[in-house]
């Protein structure tokens, strides 16, 4: 089946953003948009959710105070207790203000590389992977919008003309 | 857009015409172009000094602690000095990336990148430190709480000490992401540039494939203010505890309460200069004085000259606690400092660091390059002795009159210290000449609000975009889905010629056929491979089957290296690999 689909290309990030309103208004489906760098705005114009990695750093940073605490309280508590310096090792609560560095420092630990390895998982980055941007120009001066175009390639074109864009790559593949 | 709009009264922080293609010019060229002599210069001096510290550490290790100045009374001195001047300094650059950030200060954008560089290289030097004074840095890795062959013998977690383990190494690496994940896009720019297949390669590994999808950007942006809320607390955290080394001890000049937030100050203070020192110099090399303006060079002036302020505070509270305290010991440690025999010392430390950074007040001054460059230099110098008047004075007049004595370093000492520095700048200048400096991306995203070629466009009233609506449309047509990096210009593969050469060959047919890996034969790399793919060529079988007419017609069709299948005899080893198969 042969499948079709546009790249625009533009050399502004306010153009690039009323083209993806126009086109969003006349019910296309934006399939990517490669940016050289953050336009603000975009991914609510595009209909992108929300991200949701916030959320999962707070969680890792749950997971790192627990893990503190659990190991603070087996190592100084549990497992050797000793009376150091005249403050013996009774109970987790009573010498828990000695141990809030490390449970600070663990819980920062934990919270950011498992929110950017969760990152470079889910935005599939890593070393030796290759780049998808379909154009070089896209980590230098110019933005490409990707458009699957379903037998309205005339109507789509004019319209991505007069949105502005630069230029127009109009891929057919067979297959 | 009404978030390109900023402040008319607010000065460009891109200087001179630039658009978002020149910003990719100016800061691909240092990594583009070639090293020129100064750059040679310094870097041999840098390492001839890194070298001499690896001598010196190498000398330490193998004959013991008993090669530096330390002695029974000064049982902590340079090193200590060191590792809390190195971890200070690196101090300043997760405030600008991250705090700064915070505070959504734009002017950040020209120096973070360096000033975080700056802060994984310096937090590198001061981890030596720690490591090489083990004595058995084969053994640092006692530090860390596993299971061991001592029964259940474990770390203490009451010591400031194992803290400084945890702080350090979580700071160095959660800096070290923050750094690296800023740069997937900047790497991505560089290598979408590269010319040569090497730097292609490098720069893609580097890039871990950055496509710069808008789910990308709106992740990166994300993490880089999620990393900037965990940096900001981290950062105050690390020097609090580096402080609590002495603040838990029991040490007159040492037992303070106001230490964390006069560290913490000081860090930033002594963090600030040497960022100051460090892009003066590199923005003339680099030819970046567009990007880091002398606005820029003032805003740090200004930082300096504030956070020297808060030091001086904290000098002048210590004295006053010492005094108000009524502790005998604690007032003879000041007054020691003061007036005994590191006097020099101590009023070193009070000139660089509480008098010097008084100048900024002047505008003139603060806006000089010359001046702030000498400034930097000064308050490096001062924050080194602050550290050594407050570990070095402290010690050396203990509660035993018969053991007072004097800390003297010896050539050990010295050359781990000029060695630390050697190793700074050698990871520093290495740094420059391969790493996209400035973080471009960033810029472009504040250009059209803080650029002044934009900025002029809006004072005189004119549009910051134009639609054009001439744009030109071209046509691709793809044989298969993946090779989109093939769009243009290889119309050959799969006309007349292909035809040709399959007829006389034989076809392959993928649903009944397995490929054979074609890289077996010598001459073969996975590129051609990829080429006779293309054409249709796949199996030993087709390879076997081909002579010298198919061979010109091979070579007619890929442009490369003619008259290599022949030499390489193709057809004569795919015949070996098939009789093998059977």
């Amino acid at each position: 089946m042969a499948s079709t689909k546009i790249h625009a290309y533009y050399d502004d990030d306010d153009v690039l953003m009323h083209a993806v309103k126009e086109v969003k208004a006349a019910k296309h489906h934006i399939e990517e948009v490669y940016c050289p760098f953050p336009v603000h705005g975009l991914d609510k114009a595009m209909g992108l959710a929300p991200t949701r990695i916030a959320i999962t750093s707070f969680l890792y940073g749950c997971v790192g105070l627990a893990v503190a605490i659990t190991m603070m309280n087996y190592i100084m508590i549990q497992d050797w207790p000793q009376d150091i310096g005249g403050k013996p090792s009774f109970s987790y609560l009573e010498n828990m203000p000695a141990f809030v560095p490390i449970m600070f420092e663990l819980t920062v630990f934990f919270a950011a590389h498992l929110m950017v390895i969760t990152f470079y998982l889910r935005s599939r980055l890593w070393p030796f992977k290759k780049a998808e941007n379909p154009d070089v120009k896209t980590t230098d001066d110019q933005f490409v919008m990707e458009i699957e175009v379903h037998d309205d390639e005339k109507e789509l074109t004019d319209l991505l003309l007069n949105t502005g864009a630069v230029e127009l790559n109009v891929i057919k593949s067979s297959h | 857009m009404a978030s390109h709009y900023e402040a008319p009264i607010r000065k460009p922080l891109v200087v001179g015409d630039k658009g978002y293609h020149d910003v990719t010019v100016d800061i691909a060229a240092p990594v583009e172009g070639k090293a020129n002599k100064h750059w040679w210069i310094v870097f041999s001096i840098a390492l001839v000094a890194f070298l001499w510290g690896v001598g010196c550490i190498i000398y330490t290790i193998s004959t013991g602690i008993g090669t530096w100045g330390l002695n029974k009374t000064v049982n902590w001195a340079w090193d200590i000095t060191n590792f809390v001047w190195w971890v200070g300094i690196g101090h300043a650059g997760t405030l600008i990336s991250a705090v700064l950030l915070l505070f959504r200060q734009k002017w950040r954008m020209a120096i973070n990148r360096s000033a975080e560089a700056m802060t994984i290289f310096s937090v590198i030097q001061a981890g030596l430190f720690p490591i090489i004074h083990m004595g058995r840095p084969w053994l640092a890795y006692w530090v860390l709480p596993i299971p061991n062959q001592f029964g259940s013998l474990w770390v203490n977690f009451n010591s400031p000490l194992l803290w400084d383990v945890f702080a350090i190494s979580t700071y160095l690496s959660v800096s070290l992401v923050f750094w690296w994940t800023g740069l997937l896009p900047d790497f991505a720019m560089i290598r979408d540039r590269a010319v040569l297949p090497f730097q292609k390669k490098i720069y893609s590994l580097l890039s871990f494939g950055w496509s710069g999808r808008a789910k990308d950007w709106q992740r990166f942006e994300e993490v880089s203010l999620v990393l900037a809320g965990l940096a900001t607390p981290l950062v105050l955290s690390v020097h609090t505890i580096v402080s609590f080394d002495f603040a838990t001890s029991v040490i007159p000049g040492w037992h303070t309460t106001i230490f964390p937030p006069y560290f913490v100050a000081g860090a930033i203070f002594s963090g600030f200069a040497m960022v100051n020192t460090l892009l003066i110099i590199m923005r003339k090399v680099c030819s970046l004085e567009a990007y880091i303006t002398v606005q820029h060079i003032e805003l740090m002036n200004i930082v300096i000259m504030i956070t020297g302020s808060i030091v001086g505070c904290a000098y002048i509270t210590e004295l006053f606690m010492a005094w108000y305290s009524g502790v005998e010991y604690e007032q003879y440690a000041f007054l020691n400092r003061a007036t005994g025999p590191y006097w020099w010392a101590y009023w070193a430390m009070m000139t660089c660091n509480v008098f010097s950074p008084q100048f900024m007040w002047f505008k003139k001054l603060r806006t000089s390059i010359m001046f702030s460059f000498f400034i930097s230099i000064v308050v490096n110098i001062g924050m080194w002795f602050e550290r050594f008047v407050i570990i070095v004075t402290s010690l050396h007049r203990d509660y035993l009159p018969s053991s007072w004595t004097m800390f003297s370093p010896t050539f050990v000492d010295i050359g781990i210290f000029i060695g630390t520095i050697g190793f700074f700048f050698v990871l520093f200048l290495l740094y420059a000449r391969t790493f996209p400096v400035i973080a471009q991306a960033e810029v472009k995203s504040i250009l059209k609000s803080s650029g002044e070629k934009y900025k002029v466009l809006r004072d005189a009233g004119k549009p910051l975009y134009s639609i054009k609506k001439n744009g030109a449309v071209r046509y691709t047509v793809l044989e298969q889905e993946e090779e989109a990096a093939t769009t243009e210009g290889e119309g050959t593969l799969g006309q007349e010629p292909v035809l040709s050469l399959l007829g006389s060959i034989g076809s392959f047919d993928p649903e009944s056929e397995k490929p054979d890996d074609l890289k077996k034969v010598k001459g073969i790399g996975p590129l051609m491979e990829k080429t006779l793919n293309k054409l249709g060529i796949f199996s030993f079988l087709q390879v076997s089957k081909m002579g010298d007419k198919e061979y010109a017609l091979l070579d007619s069709l890929t442009e490369a290296f003619p008259g290599r299948a022949q030499r390489d005899d193709w057809a004569g080893q795919a015949k070996r690999f098939l009789n093998l198969d059977k």
